[in-house]
């Protein structure tokens, strides 16, 4: 069969349809990176600074150690414009490229990541959602090649709710409070509410929903019902544009900023600048630190901006989605290291870089020596989890900076893992998978 | 000289009536064919049969569906995203709660509950006439999505809202759906139901529904005095059209994406499909092939090529130089021919007559 | 019995208990509607004149406002940009017929419509090239303050927003009324052969109806993106107008207005009051639903010209 297709692929010399245009020679110790990003369209104002944060920590590595353990990186970007089809056109021209393929991929969106997860597993391709995507692919068993560390939105919902009780004066305070939700009308903006749900019915407090369907660039509707509700809390799980519309909008009814809390992806500078003075005060849930005061960020200015390299200003490297990129990069580029040990300092497959992502052990002694300290919390993955059961912390804008607004948080795992668990067999179930046995898949 | 008719004589009704009555065509239809089913799933990489063939035959189907109910009956739809999403819930929701049923007919099935949904969208159009008419199918683009991605039951419970297409064999053969199919099989199994439905919308538009279509397209007033019932001919028109969107949409969710949430049907759905039939020539079931080749492959192929020639740019400058490349293109296209791409490929054809002998 | 509840007796009773919300939702939904309307009155302008519907508008709309607050922020002053930016959408008008409308002169309006699709991926790609893809903060200095008038809650800026409309409907309906430009104008909408054999140029009409979308395309785009920031999602507002322009009819600009508000003030309205029994988000279908009612006993829109059919 191969025989015979490159018998007629060689006959015909249609290169076009016997994949790819370019069959470009790669250099044996390379590791190919596929970058799927989004510099154009809608969402661009929140695309760019996290795929240039990605890159420049790539490109760094390069600089300052020669690529990871002395492995090169390379990686080339595809613009998929947020949009699934595009996305996934994007994926299956990159996975197969570098000496080994694809050692995993990033794809920023939770409807992107949706439509991969079949086409990645197959591919023995492990996908990365870093906060967003499937919560309920923490379960490792059913989703053997998804990964979704640190934080899940569940555990974003649910340490933002730990924070209010916080605020309030403990989880008994909670009861008979109102706390609303605005979101996205779609996927994305529909993961938190099974956890709100729940959480509701444990603590004891009214839970109110208020979709916006897709892009929100009006929401006067919403906002006048919010502002009759009177919610003693809002959280906001929005993306682009519907972000900055929610926050006018909120100062327009006079909903008191600090007791309006966006999930991670509302919490950029894309999102309060074009509110202005309307945003001081809105508070956001993170799974990082923010800022230039890092040892990985001093690398990067030093080793690309202070020798006019790097792909964006140099005065844009602390912003919140710019740091997020690296803090991505960082995550993947550890995953390699650690499969390095076992497989050796060679380009690893996907599925090598697999066994590295649930293998990955981030302690607090390492985030140091990445120069990551106080940026991210120690987490360490397993076979059976998938999420790294990360922290979260609260950030609040001032007008110019986001500022810490609370200490790391403990998502409540206990309640969360059953609730991964179930909804994943519930999956498999449907798909005809049958659950890894963990026990089996030892290191 | 190649493509001459003269001397070609047809001494039967059966040889008058046939779809290509000339050899030379019978002969490219043919090859196109066995191109299809044997050389394309033979030579071409997993890549080419996932992300450009089947996409561009599913979008080709659904360029059919809208082709029949505006190119043909002349009533302007930009509801068939709406109408793809009720083709695929309906798969969705069939297939998992009678698991035993053969995956083609849960295609079928979907195709006619969209053509109920369509046949009710489609009743605005005996009152509202042209661009108004929009209105109702805009009515029925919004309100679907929002149906589907409001009422959990539809996603059978599913915390996001999104379907994913389980494991099932089509015909008790061969996997066609799910992570374990084969491209192949994915690649042919669409091709067989694309084929075969446009070979049948090749028929039908040839034929009495064809003709009331066309009749009400031209002039509804005059297609009535003659006796065309406005109502049978209108709603007939968007049933049919809505079987083939929504058979698209089940193939969209279930044979290329394999899960999807309601908004993969949003309104810009609907525009893509319009731009694929005007493109590519209304009235025209080849148009519709060529109408979704130049929407789906043109932009891919820009990117590649962009790709290829290594310039040392951005990839977000790359990208809008395609966007402007693509614009400009489908404006040197509608002055070139404003009839669309099939219009071409005929006047191409009348010149084959003669070549290489103009005179 | 639980839906009756839901639909007719919960909405009504909150309506009841607290009319001054409900007057307030309704005044909200009318200076929304006026924001629709200003992105409507372009696609009026164009389609009165040429019989086209320009897909380009919401395009527009971005690269008019891409274009403003690209040169602020080049350090160009407010008037200066203005101007510029004016220029600009004239250049594109010139362009647009000589390069797009001229060579297509005489076709069906699906094809036109294609054609400015054509238009539409251009001006996106051009847009973000040469301004490019962020965010861009837009301040010119309009007020923003909520005030309370009378108990009810209004936003300075929605009132900035319905004066602009106003004034910019007044200018128009005065070019249209009294000037030599605006009689050919009319001339043309009504009868192109007709026009054209009395002497009106054709093609200078165009350039000049283009412009004029444009410009007002430019103030649209200033009042959106003062709200939302200018980026690509500008040139989304362009679907918020579909149901405007079928509610008012294609080829009027009162009823561009007039549609907005009814939209507006209607879609408020159900999303507040009936969207809890449906479940939220109900807005954007009810919108068309509301034109569709309309439309089953008005087939032209409220104030399109009539349809005469002959055999």
């Amino acid at each position: 069969m191969t025989f015979i297709k490159s018998a007629i692929c060689a006959l015909a010399g249609a290169t076009a349809l016997c994949g790819g245009f370019a069959a470009a020679a790669w250099a044996q110790n390379e590791q190919f990176i596929p970058r799927l990003v989004y510099r154009t369209g809608p969402y661009a104002p929140n695309g760019i600074p996290f795929a240039d944060g990605y890159a420049d920590y790539l490109d760094m590595l390069n600089a300052r150690d020669g690529g990871v353990d002395g492995v090169k990186l390379v990686y080339e970007e595809c613009e998929d414009g947020y949009n699934n089809d595009k996305g996934v056109e994007c994926y299956e021209r990159l996975k197969g490229k570098g000496p080994t393929g694809a050692a995993l991929v990033d794809p920023l969106s939770t409807g992107i990541t949706y439509a991969l997860i079949e086409r990645a597993t197959a591919d023995k391709v492990p996908i990365v959602s870093m906060g967003y995507g499937r919560a309920d692919a923490s379960y490792g068993p059913v989703f053997p090649y998804v990964f979704t560390y640190p934080v899940t939105y569940w555990e974003g919902a649910d340490a933002i709710i730990t924070y209010i009780a916080q605020q309030e004066g403990g989880v008994a305070k909670l009861k008979g409070k109102k706390i609303g939700l605005i979101y996205h009308d779609s996927a994305y903006g529909k993961e938190p509410i099974a956890t709100l749900e729940k959480l509701a019915q444990l603590d004891g407090f009214t839970f109110e929903k208020f979709p916006v369907s897709p892009p929100g660039i009006d929401q006067k509707a919403t906002w006048l019902q919010i502002r009759q509700k009177r919610p003693n809390w809002m959280l906001m799980w929005g993306w682009g544009v519907m972000n900055s519309t929610a926050i006018k909008e909120a100062a327009a009814v006079g909903y008191p900023m600090d007791h309006f809390i966006g999930i991670w992806w509302s919490g950029a500078e894309p999102d309060v600048a074009p509110a202005g003075k309307a945003g001081i005060g809105y508070k956001a849930a993170v799974f990082h630190g923010t800022g230039t005061d890092f040892g990985v960020i001093r690398d990067i200015k030093h080793y690309l901006y202070d020798k006019g390299q790097g792909k964006t200003k140099v005065d844009k490297i602390g912003e919140v989605l710019y740091v997020r990129g690296v803090i991505n990069a960082l995550y993947d580029m550890e995953a390699l290291h650690t499969a390095h040990k076992k497989f050796g300092n060679k380009p690893l497959t996907g599925e090598q870089v697999r066994w590295g992502l649930e293998n990955l052990d981030l302690t607090a002694a390492r985030i140091t020596e990445l120069g990551a300290e106080g940026l991210i919390a120690p987490m360490k993955i397993s076979c059976e989890n998938h999420g790294g059961h990360g922290l979260v912390r609260m950030q609040q804008w001032d007008g110019a900076h986001w500022k810490y607004a609370s200490d790391w948080i403990e998502p409540h795992h206990d309640l969360l893992d059953p609730m991964y668990k179930a909804s994943a067999l519930a999956y498999a179930k449907e798909k005809n998978i049958t659950p890894r046995d963990c026990s089996k898949t030892q290191s | 000289m190649l493509y001459r008719e003269a001397g070609q004589f047809k001494t039967s009704y059966a040889a008058d009536q046939a779809i290509f009555t000339i050899p030379q065509d019978r002969a490219a239809f043919w090859i196109l064919l066995a191109l299809g089913f044997i050389a394309i799933p033979l030579v071409a990489s997993e890549y080419v049969l996932l992300t450009i063939m089947i996409p561009f035959l599913v979008f080709a189907l659904a360029a059919i569906g809208l082709n029949i109910l505006t190119g043909y009956a002349g009533q302007l739809s930009l509801g068939t995203g709406g109408f793809m999403a009720v083709g695929a819930f309906t798969a969705y929701k069939l297939t998992t709660a009678l698991p035993g049923l053969d995956i083609v007919f849960v295609f079928l099935l979907s195709g006619l509950v969209a053509a109920a949904v369509g046949i009710v969208f489609g009743l605005p159009s005996l009152r509202i006439k042209g661009f108004y008419l929009a209105v109702a199918t805009l009515a029925a683009q919004f309100f679907l999505i929002w149906l589907f991605n409001k009422l959990p039951w539809f996603s059978n419970y599913s915390p996001s809202g999104v379907i994913g297409a389980p494991p099932r064999a089509a015909l008790g053969l061969v996997t066609v759906t799910g992570a374990e199919a084969s491209p192949v099989a994915k690649y042919l199994f669409t091709l067989a139901f694309v084929a075969i439905l446009a070979l049948a919308a090749k028929n039908l538009v040839r034929g009495r529904f064809g003709r009331s279509w066309m009749a009400i397209r031209d002039m509804d007033i005059a297609a009535e005095i003659i006796g065309i019932r406005p109502l049978n001919a209108k709603l007939s028109a968007f049933a049919v059209s809505s079987f083939y969107v929504g058979i698209a949409g089940a193939l969209w969710a279930f044979i290329y994406t394999g899960g999807v949430e309601a908004l993969a049907f949003d309104i810009d759905r609907s525009f893509q499909i319009l731009f694929m039939i005007i493109i590519g020539g209304l009235g025209s079931i080849l148009g519709s092939f060529l109408g979704a080749a130049f929407i789906t492959l043109l932009p891919i192929l820009l990117d590649r090529g962009g790709e290829a020639l290594g310039l040392p740019v951005p990839v977000n400058v790359l990208t809008n130089l395609e966007d402007m490349i693509f614009g400009g293109l489908i404006i040197l296209f509608l002055i070139a021919e404003p009839r669309g791409l099939a219009r071409l490929w005929q006047i191409g054809k009348e010149k084959l007559r003669l070549w290489p002998f103009p005179h | 019995m639980e839906l009756l509840h839901a639909l007719v007796i919960d909405p009504i009773g909150a309506i009841a208990d607290n009319p001054e919300f409900l007057l307030e939702v309704v005044i909200g939904g009318l200076l929304t509607g006026v924001m629709y309307s200003l992105v409507a009155l372009g696609f009026v302008l164009i389609y009165k004149a040429s019989g086209i519907f320009n897909f380009a508008q919401g395009v527009m709309v971005l690269f008019a406002a891409l274009c403003f607050v690209g040169q602020l922020q080049l350090g160009m002053p407010l008037v200066m940009a203005l101007l510029s930016t004016v220029a600009i959408m004239i250049a594109l008008a010139f362009v647009i017929e000589r390069v797009v409308l001229r060579p297509l002169v005489n076709q069906e309006p699906i094809i036109l419509f294609m054609a400015t699709i054509g238009i539409t991926f251009f001006l996106t790609g051009l847009g973000q090239l040469v301004w490019g893809g962020d965010v861009k903060t837009l301040d010119i200095g309009l007020p923003k303050d909520p005030l309370i008038i009378g108990g009810v809650l209004v936003n300075e800026f929605d009132l900035t927003a319905a004066a602009v409309a106003g004034l910019l409907v007044a200018g128009l309906a005065l070019f249209f009324q009294k000037t030599s430009i605006g009689r050919a104008l009319r001339a043309v909408a009504d009868d192109h052969q007709a026009a054209l054999s009395v002497g009106i140029p054709l093609k200078t009409i165009w350039v000049i109806v283009w412009s004029v979308a444009g410009i007002v395309g430019l103030v649209a785009g200033i009042m959106w993106g003062t709200n939302l920031g200018v980026q690509f999602s500008l040139a989304l507002v362009a679907l918020k107008a579909l149901p405007v322009l079928i509610l008012g009819g294609f080829t009027s600009i009162p009823g561009a207005i007039v549609g907005g508000l009814i939209v507006g003030a209607g879609e408020k309205v159900a999303e507040v009051f009936w969207g809890p029994a449906f479940g939220g988000a109900i807005e954007d279908w009810f919108a068309y639903v509301l034109a569709l009612v309309f439309l089953l006993f008005r087939p032209q829109g409220l104030f399109g010209e009539r349809i005469i059919e002959r055999v």
